[in-house]
């Protein structure tokens, strides 16, 4: 099985509200079967995660985000050596670090999708307006794929 | 009954409390604590479980059918190991103790999918630092990020490890998390020939990084004899499964223990009469409980379980290359069990390697591909299934009414099983490496050190409803608090 140039990475759990916005933005690329495109999706992020961005051209990170303003903010990131892993989660930034030592070389160019959600809570499904947020983000996405 | 330094011998409020929480890079939530006097004497140490879960008692009410699902919720990562033990339960219960040939080679490769993925991370994610780094490098450094800046190669091995066996449970399993594969009676699925193919393109690799995974602990151990032969070792009995031919067989078998000397206590013992042999104590300071073989009571009747238990109970392995390294450990001991605590890493590394094994020659095996998945047969109401999951073994039973629900669930986790061990391991480090010397965060490793190598699973241990931690007040007419006394894991204390 050959590597995608191009790989989105989105990570939460869909059992709690918002945080599922990150997975069901895979459902609908993985449902629009796109060619050149690897949709991965996780509940956190993890030093493993480092090994899926060998091979590819960009990678595009997507998460929930309480702080990003509606609809979605995106930003480049670099890699950083920050004190994630000591947490159950990594940081997008970390996972780049870890790329950087175990290949020692660059990773490729990654971005950092936040789309914007309200609430958090166990057995919640998404909220209205965050829905109208990924539908922003899903149209945003397919631009990314395409430049 | 108490052991030694398991509660203080002078009055506690008289004694400085140390506490180590959380303890780190161990799945679940749990906490040491050290009452010392003030030349830094260890009065007594104690490892706590401070999370309340209950699932014996939600599982109760629901139908049998969902419990092999539900299960797998006690944890994010052994749930393969408590799919397949509650699985097993259940094909009692559905009259289907054998399965077809097709179901229970599936349920196999899981299951060493499972061991490979879970003795991977615990290797290379979260014991490595200590071992490679030393036990009181910098505490910066000492993680898996640390392993991969300064030894890439170990821990891109470590990591592709993990994620192999990940892959082998989401191929069998449907998810690599809480996957349903698994059914009363067999299993849902079975494998294409693309997925058999897939999988086999790494199996040699995984075989080769194991043997060098063994080849990197057995190493450590050999050069530095004097740390890894007593960092806190202790006699103790064991406890595992072993095949009927007395070989390592971490799916299914019989009961076999035995005493610190390696003398056989029981064998072959049908663990659906487990409670026959073994007893489970509750204690006020933990949410764990404390099994034992009955025949020897609470004082000399407790055990270890797990790799170290597991690679010496048996009689052989019946892969090549793990009997080899198998035989080459016995000898090391000099042909009497192993007490020491950080051979667990090298038994871990052991099992890895007959994992990985294992999954490669069951790869071969055409009856993947079959098509005959579940038996059933006359309905019973009752049922034990066992499995050696990576931390050790597991228990689960259950009781069935006859509508379907479940009466009564009773759940022995791995780590229960090695909580005296655990806590007699650390309190010899305490006694060995605390005792009078300024307490640091490198000494305080060493206490979590110990408890690493058991590789235990806090948030599945958390199950027995023991004495909660108690506060009582005194409440005037008008509300006003009198007197506020609470009762803890340290004694009694008077707060206001």
């Amino acid at each position: 099985m050959s590597t995608a140039p191009l790989l989105i990475f989105a990570w939460g759990n869909p059992s709690r509200g918002d945080d599922a916005l990150g997975p069901l933005l895979i459902e609908r690329l993985q449902a629009m079967n796109l060619s050149g495109v690897d949709c991965l999706t996780d509940f956190q992020l993890q030093v493993e995660h480092a090994l899926d961005l060998k091979g590819r051209r960009r990678v595009l990170f997507v998460d929930a985000s309480l702080n990003a303003a509606a609809p979605f903010e995106f930003a480049p990131i670099q890699s950083a050596r920050d004190a994630s892993f000591t947490t159950h989660a990594m940081t997008p930034a970390a996972i780049l670090q870890v790329y950087r030592d175990v290949e020692d070389s660059e990773p490729p160019a990654s971005w950092l999708l936040g789309i914007r959600g309200e609430r958090w809570a166990l057995g919640d499904p998404p909220s209205e307006a965050a829905l109208a947020n990924l539908e922003q983000a899903l149209r945003w996405t397919l631009q990314w794929i395409r430049d | 009954m108490s052991f030694e330094l398991e509660t203080a011998d002078i009055n506690p409020e008289n004694l400085r409390r140390v506490a180590i929480d959380p303890v780190s890079r161990v799945e679940g939530h749990g906490k040491v604590t050290l009452l010392l006097d003030e030349n830094n004497q260890v009065h007594q140490v104690r490892l706590h479980i401070v999370e309340f879960r209950g699932f014996e008692r939600f599982i109760q009410g629901r139908p049998y059918w969902e419990v092999p699902v539900m299960v797998q919720r006690l944890c994010g990562i052994c749930p393969v190991s408590h799919h397949l033990a509650a699985s097993k339960a259940m094909d009692i219960v559905v009259g289907a103790a054998q399965l077809t040939p097709t179901a229970e080679k599936m349920r196999r490769l899981m299951h060493y999918g499972q061991i490979l993925q879970s003795h991977a991370l615990h290797f290379f994610h979260l014991s490595s630092p200590d071992l490679l780094f030393g036990f009181d490098s910098d505490v910066a450094k000492r993680n898996i990020v640390g392993i991969a800046a300064q030894y890439p190669e170990i821990a891109k091995k470590g990591i592709l490890l993990r994620k192999f066996g990940q892959e082998v449970i989401r191929i069998t399993a449907g998810k690599r998390v809480h996957g349903t594969g698994s059914i009363p009676g067999g299993v849902n699925k079975s494998l294409s020939k693309d997925e058999r193919t897939e999988l086999l393109k790494d199996a040699y690799t995984m075989v080769a990084w194991s043997r060098e995974a063994v080849n990197i602990i057995k190493q450590l151990h050999q050069q530095n004899p004097a740390l890894y032969d007593t960092f806190g070792a202790f006699r103790s009995s064991f406890m595992s499964l072993v095949a009927a031919d007395g070989s390592l067989d971490l799916y299914h078998g019989a009961l076999r223990a035995r005493d610190a000397d390696g003398k056989i206590l029981f064998d072959q013992m049908d663990y659906q009469n487990y409670d026959q042999v073994i007893t489970e104590e509750v204690k006020p300071w933990s949410y764990m409980k404390f099994p034992f073989f009955t025949a020897l009571g609470p004082e000399a009747g407790w055990y270890k379980v797990g790799p170290l238990a597991r690679v010496q109970n048996c009689d052989n392995i019946p892969t090549p290359l793990a009997e080899y390294e198998r035989r080459e450990f016995v000898a090391y001991a000099g042909g009497k069990p192993s007490h020491a605590t950080l051979g667990y890493h090298w038994a871990r590394m052991i099992e890895m390697l007959f994992a990985a094994e294992t999954i490669k020659d069951l790869l071969h095996d055409d009856d993947l591909e079959g098509t005959d998945l579940v038996l059933s047969g006359e309905r019973q109401k009752e049922g034990v299934g066992v499995i050696e999951a990576p931390r050790g073994t597991l228990f689960h039973h259950y009781r069935v009414g006859d509508n379907d629900l479940v009466t009564m669930a009773n759940l022995i986790v791995s780590t229960t099983n090695n909580n005296q061990a655990m806590n007699t391991a650390v309190r010899e480090v305490a006694k060995k490496y605390l005792n009078g010397r300024e307490i640091t965060e490198g000494l305080l490793n060493h206490i979590e050190v110990a408890i690493r190598a058991f590789d235990p699973c806090l948030s599945c241990a958390t199950h027995a409803l023991g004495q909660m931690p108690l506060e009582v007040s005194l409440i005037d007419a008008e509300g006003g608090v009198i007197s506020r006394v609470s009762k803890d894991s340290d004694g009694l204390r008077r707060l206001t």
